[in-house]
């Protein structure tokens, strides 16, 4: 396969590794934070992490569209689908991210709802053509990746005469969580979660460009590097990073040259903002309200959006509380510091978004790498990103159960 | 099956659709047996006409199995649920190292379904079994409303005998054991996916549907009581069996992702799809566990096969109490290769 291949190859892996290992200096730790859930899960499914020397560590960002959906919009959707008149249109990731009340789309779709799982807005377009009687509602979430074509189905709905289509929109903006992250305590007071810099978007960037990036790496002074996500992206990235950190630079640097610029897809960027306006305030799982961070459809586009047409007034609602995906989210905690991770949370009976994306840091490490954390001890939240890799030697296998219940 | 001679107009095969008569025991139920499943199943003892089929059996033990086809679409490329419903189930026998004899089916139609569809599943059925020489010996059909069921549903069961001196079994993997996969993964649900309108995906795939007696007779020829187990990748895929292994013999598993045989045109599918073809579904392959010193003796035999000439040695068991199976990515680190978890994509069988 062009393109995707030789950002898969082991032999540069390893020279890249090498040359990570080589130019990281030895006194000191390096912290980045990958923003992205495709990055964290490239890093796990790679197993990148077994390349990388111990005082290289990676945190895994908030980056993930099902993981940041609060539930009370998850409960929101729940409500949508149940009316006999709808029909639900939904990625396949959505279906079984719990809603407050222990249900989820799955087990609704099961009980009798009519809900669809689809692949593209183009799939939830010919639903609505095709079923004339029903109002069908497109569940739309995601980052600046996927705003463009849920403009676009909009827009043709709209030339079309489609008047059975609506829009659930839950569309969210990168740069404002960055800077969320960076400005939140657990960063600039607390010191829970130190990052000294960041992985940037790689599809995200496609449509913005690397130009949003640059307030945060002269406003924070922290270095990002823009990368795709294939296995070698990801490790060129961190060297590039590491390089940053020891010449003392921060600047926006572009490792995604084959389809990134600084100005991005401008036709996209035209498409988006025609279509949809910025929402002054929006609930992120794990980071709270964060201003500025979504997007809305536009007055003109009314008639075709779902929150107004069937008057949805979100209820926040509350997590499991003992479910750690806030924090994780945040980078402050990782998967295995919480008391359901593996336990009674599993992708097959996820209490919390992160187990259920395949982009999630929990289904990311359960998945991929729980395999390194059996048998370590748990670390303390302070503790959760120092020196010390939870691992043992890249190749041991994992511990005997006993060992992980006495940790 | 009973089929009675009956003087009446012949079934409009052409234009015709099941109704509900077909499935009401009377004339009409007689009639669909006779001319679509006594012609396309025909042997000696379906022909016996009676509510079952007896035959004398051979000495040995009996493998005996069943299993439900509800595949959509029903035609694919490569195969259909005809071909499917004999190839699955002489397969679940022969992963005993079985050789199979005798078939049941039992068909679940829909109201309306079309009799020249069912008359194509049937003879690719009697087609199937013949070419893998096992006999369809009884049979039974049934007919629910429109709405109730999607066209055909195949229900089939087998039975076969286990030669002398072979005990194939989940439970007898042991460290150090060599796994050997028999060829490509992933075709069987590329090539179902293919076929799926709503993905409008265009591919020159096959699903990989086949029986594989064949192989393991001359696998079990070959190694003998070195082999440890057999086990059909089907659901779930690579991944799922593997996991079901450590776990039944209580072991881990290790495997090389740069050994694993996957076709470029599925690997591909995958990347678009967001599949990985360690979770996707075969219907043609099976996965073999044989005592390390057998492994170079059983891949030979393999590859003599027609359908084993891309096996390949994937990996190899280890000790681990966790029952993990981890493989070294061609990137350079580990990963594990869980279970599936939720659906990948439903009725692929």
């Amino acid at each position: 396969m062009k393109y995707v291949e030789e950002y898969r190859d082991g032999k540069l892996a390893k020279k890249i590794a090498a040359a990570i290992r080589a130019e990281a200096r030895p006194d000191r730790d390096y912290r980045f934070m990958e923003f992205c859930g495709g990055h964290t899960h490239a890093i796990a499914r790679y197993g990148l992490e077994d390349l990388l020397p111990k005082n290289v560590r990676m945190i895994h960002g908030p980056g993930c569209p099902v993981c940041v959906l609060p539930v009370g919009r998850m409960d929101d959707a729940m409500r949508l689908a149940r009316l006999p008149d709808v029909t639900l249109c939904t990625y396949a990731d959505l279906m079984r991210v719990p809603s407050s009340d222990g249900m989820s789309l799955l087990k609704a779709k099961a009980a009798g709802a009519d809900i669809r799982m689809v692949y593209s807005t183009l799939d939830a377009l010919r639903v609505a053509r095709e079923n004339r009687e029903r109002k069908v509602v497109f569940f739309a979430i995601g980052f600046e990746t996927t705003t463009p074509p849920t403009a676009m189905a909009v827009l043709s709905a709209r030339a079309e005469g489609l008047k059975n289509f609506f829009v659930f929109c839950n569309h969210v903006l990168t740069p404002a969580a960055i800077q969320n992250i960076l400005e939140s305590p657990d960063v600039r007071e607390l010191g829970l979660v130190r990052i000294d810099g960041f992985i940037g978007p790689a599809h995200v960037s496609t449509v913005i460009g690397t130009e949003p990036y640059e307030f945060f790496a002269e406003e924070f002074q922290k270095p990002v590097v823009v990368a795709g996500f294939e296995p070698l992206d990801v490790a060129q990235a961190i060297l590039m990073l590491v390089r940053q950190v020891n010449a003392g630079r921060c600047e926006v640097e572009n490792e995604y040259v084959r389809a990134v610029t600084r100005a991005g897809n401008r036709k996209a960027q035209d498409l988006v903002a025609s279509v949809f306006e910025l929402r002054a305030s929006f609930e992120w799982r794990g980071l709270g309200q964060v201003p500025y961070s979504a997007l809305k459809l536009r007055e003109e586009f009314s008639a075709f959006d779902a929150e107004k047409v069937f008057a949805i007034e979100t209820v926040p609602a509350q997590d499991n509380p003992a479910c750690e995906c806030g924090a994780i989210l945040r980078g402050v905690k990782k998967p295995a510091d919480c008391k359901l991770f593996g336990t009674l949370c599993t992708p097959e009976t996820p209490m919390g978004s992160c187990m259920v994306s395949s982009e999630g840091s929990c289904a990311a490490h359960w998945t991929y790498g729980r395999f390194r954390g059996a048998g370590a001890a748990r670390e303390k939240v302070d503790a959760g990103y120092s020196l010390t890799r939870t691992s043992g030697s890249p190749k041991r296998l994992a511990q005997p159960k006993g060992e992980r219940q006495a940790s | 099956m009973n089929a009675p001679r009956l003087r009446t107009r012949k079934l409009d095969i052409k234009t015709g659709r099941v109704d509900l008569s077909h499935g009401s025991g009377g004339r009409a139920m007689a009639q669909l047996i006779g001319e679509i499943f006594h012609k396309a199943f025909a042997n000696d003892l379906l022909a016996q006409g009676n509510d079952q089929a007896v035959f004398d059996m051979p000495a040995g033990r009996l493998a005996m199995t069943t299993d439900g086809y509800v595949v959509s679409p029903l035609f694919f490329p490569g195969g259909d649920i005809g071909s499917l419903a004999v190839h699955g189930t002489i397969n679940d026998l022969a992963m005993a190292g079985a050789r199979p004899l005798h078939l049941s089916a039992s068909f679940i139609l829909e109201e309306g379904f079309a009799l020249s569809e069912l008359q194509r599943i049937a003879h690719s059925m009697g087609a199937a079994a013949q070419a893998a020489g096992v006999k369809i010996v009884a049979g039974d059909t049934k007919v629910v409303e429109r709405g109730k069921a999607d066209g055909v549903f195949i229900s089939t069961a087998g039975i076969g005998i286990v030669p002398e001196g072979i005990h194939l079994s989940g439970e007898r993997a042991r460290p150090g054991d060599a796994i050997l996969v028999s060829g490509s993964i992933g075709d069987h649900g590329v090539a179902i996916m293919s076929s799926r309108e709503n993905l409008q995906f265009e591919t020159q795939i096959l699903s990989d549907s086949a029986a594989l007696h064949g192989l393991v007779a001359d696998m079990v020829a070959a190694c003998g009581s070195s082999l440890r187990l057999m086990r059909d990748p089907t659901r779930g895929g690579l991944a799922a069996t593997l996991n079901e292994i450590a776990h039944q013999s209580g072991v881990g598993v290790r495997i090389e992702e740069d050994a694993l045989p996957v076709k470029k045109q599925v690997a591909a599918a995958c990347e678009l799809l967001g599949l990985d073809p360690l979770f996707v579904a075969n219907e043609g392959k099976l996965v073999a566990f044989v005592a390390p010193e057998a492994a170079q003796k059983l891949l030979a035999a393999m590859r003599a096969h027609e359908l084993g000439r891309d096996a390949a040695i994937i990996g190899q068991v280890v000790e681990d109490e966790q029952n993990f199976v981890q493989m070294a990515t061609s990137f350079g680190g580990d990963r594990i290769v869980d279970w599936l978890s939720g659906e990948q994509l439903p009725r692929i069988c």
